[in-house]
């Protein structure tokens, strides 16, 4: 047998099995048991779990507009930390990515950090007004070849404006991801509506503005027969309806975020705003519906909502503070603790709701593989065993926003490769990392 | 710790120190006395009415906290504030006889001085003390003294009144250095 | 005791121990002594980033009567509503020496964040944070409840006050529910449905939606103010459907027990939550709640400046 270029060894597989993996340019070119022959490099993988590369469908990468908060660079290295291979950048850019050429020149940004892949995401209307569709085809048909449409940070509330995205995207296979969000219901609201808002004074965010708009998609996706994608999910009625939905076989799939699986609203008590996020924080019971749900498999995925704002917006009166959270590093821990550690989910599940499953809803065709013969690789090596501590001084996003500050958390990323090159070795990223 | 003045101890000092307050008074008409909450109030109480017994006259007295009057609140745990009770008469161009327990460092009688003033102008401003145990840090002195205790800074003195502790007695506690 | 920022983080013997200082301090200022050097060479800064002139006058004459020097960085026009952060403004008291920071703010929370902050280091007291809480109200409420009805005790156990009006957006009503269940009354909340928080049932109070139900029974009547603003984001009908169902008038007060007081905090709205007749009425304690805000903002000033925890009597 020939040197081939890296091999990982005796790393755990997500069904449970140990295998050497050899990896050939770009490609797995063989999962073996025991690899006798020669590598360039060879990493020990003993005692770690190897996972396909992670997917993020839903990053806020700030650029082009606030390169203080996030550059596409920097959102890069703080997901090849954090063992993706792609991410999703969201369209509330400055200007918005709502014309070919704002995504062309996100999906170019990406290419030139090299350290994953960056897949726009187009905003459904223009200048996310929720007024009239914006250039939809032209970003399909861009070089950035965008699939997912979502006005994020805003709801595309308007009935017939969002009847006609879901419509429309039909043409080519899109997907509307929708935040779900009833702006009447949420003039000026803070945090979750309840016993704690109650206590606080802060503007009520109720359940219900987040479910009116799940209910009412899953009816039109349903009537027009297209598909939707609900961004963040926050509450048990919301599980609820993506329940009935699929039960009823309309083409839903759903995310939860990291923080939303282990957060709750009793943190606004503090008045720090670094807990302040949109959806907000919602209750322990809502958190363990989410967490059943993400395990039984009506919430598809795990999205992380990464967030990245600069220290002045988040030092300051809650209610003057800006949503939103960092979650790129810690979203695969967070995972850990509160799905595989708690027993609800195995790691072959994990691979499911952060790679194959988000790849395949966004139509990432070379992210998302099984870890067989001949699938590109895209792999992260983590080990399970390891505890880290959090520190907001030393996350690589150019913000620091994280809501961890301080916690130990379980599982350690060693590696990440993408297509073939090591992104982050050891934990560090990796400077010859990208072509 | 060692028993410095007894019950009877007590009450001879107090008698002394009532007769001496008439003498230096020429009489009772004048003088209006007020102790210092806690134990320098109840003080007051039973030198006026030993002057009363002697005299067969009513004697005006008082209270006056001095607690919001104190040099040192930056420094200490604040103090419940004791209720300051000036008699009908008030104290203007009277002999008003300051009367406390124990007479340490000066403060607290330089505070007294500061209340008083807030309140009005006595002709002259006495001091009786049942216990002056040293250690002055301001230019203040006593006029009647029930006892001279000579101790060292470290130990402290303790006076139980029976009208709170249920008996009376002064004693010293802590080695002397 | 280093801030004052909500009831909730104070014991019912430290709630106690206010109030009696604060009498105190009225039986002191009452007398001949108009003013005492308890906080002389202290510096307090009223952070008046809303207006309110008569909470502010209230903190200011308490300082003043207790000797401290008092900075008045107030309300509009200030770098505050300009848009200058919470951080720098903070960062500046600081630099100027401030022993304590009297906040008031329209941001729930603000005082929390002023004391939680590494900005400074002074005592922070909240005097009303949005719709949060407004402690020294409550306290001061309290203190005139128990002066009047209180029959020596020490607390109010027994009593039975109605908060009436809009309780969703009133600070006032926040801290007067915690304090007034902390120290034994019954709270009973009437007011619309639109105008109660989602969670009121987690607080210690019973909620009515029938003023004149619960008016024959109780011995205080609290009226909240309500805003204008409240009727164009469709809280109720309008003012005169308001008035009727839930203002203060001569006819209702007629079913008041004998001896039942009715309070307002203040700016009062006559002719929407209360009339004229009443506000004006033997019943109404509302003049004499603003003379005991000064004593009772006395003793929390001295209370948090002497730092420690209060200790009882004695030398
Ligand atoms: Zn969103």
């Amino acid at each position: 047998m020939s040197t081939v270029d890296l091999v990982i060894k005796g790393a755990q597989l997500p069904d449970g099995k140990t295998a050497d993996i050899c990896i050939q340019g770009e490609s797995i070119i063989d999962v073996t048991a025991s690899f006798k022959g020669e590598s360039v490099t060879t990493i020990d993988a003993k005692g770690c779990v190897v996972l396909p590369g992670l997917v993020d469908l839903h990053t806020h990468l700030r650029e082009p507009g606030r390169e203080d908060a996030e550059t596409v660079l920097s959102g890069s290295k703080a997901g090849a930390k954090g063992g993706f291979t792609a991410l999703s950048a969201m369209a509330n850019t400055s200007p918005v990515a709502d014309t070919a050429g704002v995504v062309e020149q996100v999906y170019r940004l990406g290419q030139e950090a090299g350290l994953l892949d960056v897949f726009p995401i187009g905003a459904v209307t223009q200048g996310l007004k929720g007024e009239t569709l914006s250039e939809i085809g032209a970003m399909a048909d861009s070089v950035a070849r965008v699939r997912v449409f979502s006005d994020d940070g805003n709801c595309v509330s308007d009935p017939l404006v969002m009847r006609r995205a879901l419509e429309y995207i039909k043409k080519f296979g899109g997907v509307i991801a929708q935040h779900a969000q009833d702006p009447r219901m949420t003039i000026g609201s803070q945090m979750n509506e309840g016993e704690v808002s109650a206590r606080l004074g802060l503007k009520g965010w109720p359940a219900v503005a987040e479910e009116a708009i799940i209910a009412r998609d899953v009816l039109l996706a349903d009537h027009v027969q297209s598909r939707l994608h609900i961004c963040h999910l926050t509450t048990a009625g919301g599980v609820e309806i993506i329940r009935w939905a699929k039960a009823r076989g309309i083409n839903v799939t759903a995310e939860v975020t990291p923080h939303h699986l282990l957060l709750t609203d009793d943190l606004a008590s503090s008045y720090d705003p670094i807990f302040k996020v949109n959806p907000p924080l919602r209750t322990e019971s809502d958190v363990h519906a989410l967490r059943e749900a993400l395990a039984d498999g009506t919430i598809d995925i795990v999205a992380t909502d990464h967030a990245p704002h600069p220290l002045e917006a988040k030092e300051c009166e809650w209610q003057e503070a800006a949503f939103g959270m960092l979650g790129l590093e810690t979203a695969l821990s967070i995972v850990q603790m509160t799905m595989v550690n708690s027993g609800l989910m195995s790691w072959q599940q994990v691979a499911e709701r952060m790679s194959h499953k988000p790849a395949s809803i966004g139509g990432y065709e070379h992210q998302g593989q099984r870890i067989e013969k001949g699938s590109f690789a895209n792999l992260v090596v983590i080990n399970p065993t390891k505890m880290w501590r959090v520190d907001r001084d030393l996350v690589l996003s150019n913000s620091s926003n994280t809501p961890y500050h301080g916690h130990e958390l379980p599982g350690v990323v060693e590696h990440t490769i993408f297509k073939g090159t090591q992104t982050l070795i050891n934990g560090q990223i990796s400077q010859g990392g990208g072509k | 710790m060692s028993v410095a003045l007894s019950a009877p101890d007590i009450k001879r000092a107090l008698t002394r120190i009532s007769h001496e307050i008439l003498e230096k008074n020429q009489g009772a008409s004048s003088i209006v006395l007020l102790g210092i909450p806690t134990r320098g109030a109840h003080l007051a109480q039973r030198i006026a009415s030993i002057i009363s017994e002697i005299e067969g006259v009513e004697i005006s007295c008082g209270t006056l906290d001095i607690t919001l009057f104190r040099d040192d609140l930056r420094l200490r745990a604040p103090k419940a504030i004791m209720p300051t009770t000036i008699p009908p008469s008030g104290v203007e161009n009277r002999d008003v006889i300051l009367v406390d327990d124990v007479l340490f460092s000066g403060r607290t009688i330089r505070s007294a001085l500061d209340a008083l003033g807030e309140i009005g102008r006595p002709r002259t401003v006495q001091l009786a003390a049942l216990v002056d145990r040293g250690h002055r840090e301001l230019p203040i002195k006593a006029d009647f003294v029930g006892k001279n205790l000579p101790t060292s800074k470290s130990q402290s003195v303790r006076v139980l009144l029976s009208e709170i502790d249920g008996r009376d007695e002064v004693s010293i506690e802590g080695e002397a250095n | 005791m280093r801030h004052l920022l909500s009831i909730a983080d104070l014991s019912k013997i430290e709630a106690i121990s206010i109030l009696d200082t604060a009498n105190e301090l009225a039986r002191v200022s009452d007398g001949a002594v108009k003013k005492l050097p308890t906080l002389r060479g202290r510096t307090i800064v009223n952070l008046f980033a809303e207006d309110s002139t008569r909470t502010r006058i209230s903190f200011e004459a308490a300082a003043k009567r207790l000797s401290a020097d008092v900075i008045n960085f107030s309300a509009k026009g200030s770098s505050v509503s300009k848009g200058e952060s919470l951080k720098d403004t903070a960062m500046t008291l600081q630099a100027m020496g401030a022993d304590a920071v009297v906040i008031r703010h329209s941001a729930s929370g603000a005082a929390q964040r002023l004391a939680d902050s590494q900005w400074m280091s002074g005592s922070v007291v909240n005097a009303g944070d949005g719709t949060h809480e407004h402690p020294s109200q409550a306290l001061l409420d309290a203190f005139t409840i128990r002066k009047h009805l209180g029959l020596g005790k020490s607390d109010l156990e027994g009593l039975s006050v109605a908060i009436v009006g809009d309780v969703l957006h009133s600070r006032v009503a926040r801290s007067n529910v915690l304090l007034l269940a902390k120290l034994g009354a019954k709270v009973t909340l009437v007011a619309p449905p639109t105008l109660l928080p989602v969670g009121v049932e987690s607080w210690p109070a019973s909620v009515s939606y029938d003023f004149d139900s619960v008016i024959p029974f109780v011995d205080v009547v609290m009226m909240l103010r309500v805003q204008q603003e409240r009727m164009t984001e469709m809280y109720f009908p309008n003012a005169r459907e308001y008035s009727r169902y839930f203002g203060l008038n001569s006819d209702r007060m007629k079913s008041m027990k004998p001896g039942a007081i009715v309070m307002h905090p203040g700016p009062m709205n006559r002719g929407l939550e209360i009339s004229a007749e009443v506000a004006d009425s033997s019943r109404s304690v509302i003049t004499e709640q603003v003379t005991n805000g000064v004593s009772v903002r006395m003793a929390i000033l001295y209370v948090l400046l002497t730092g420690g925890s209060l200790e009882a009597g004695g030398n």
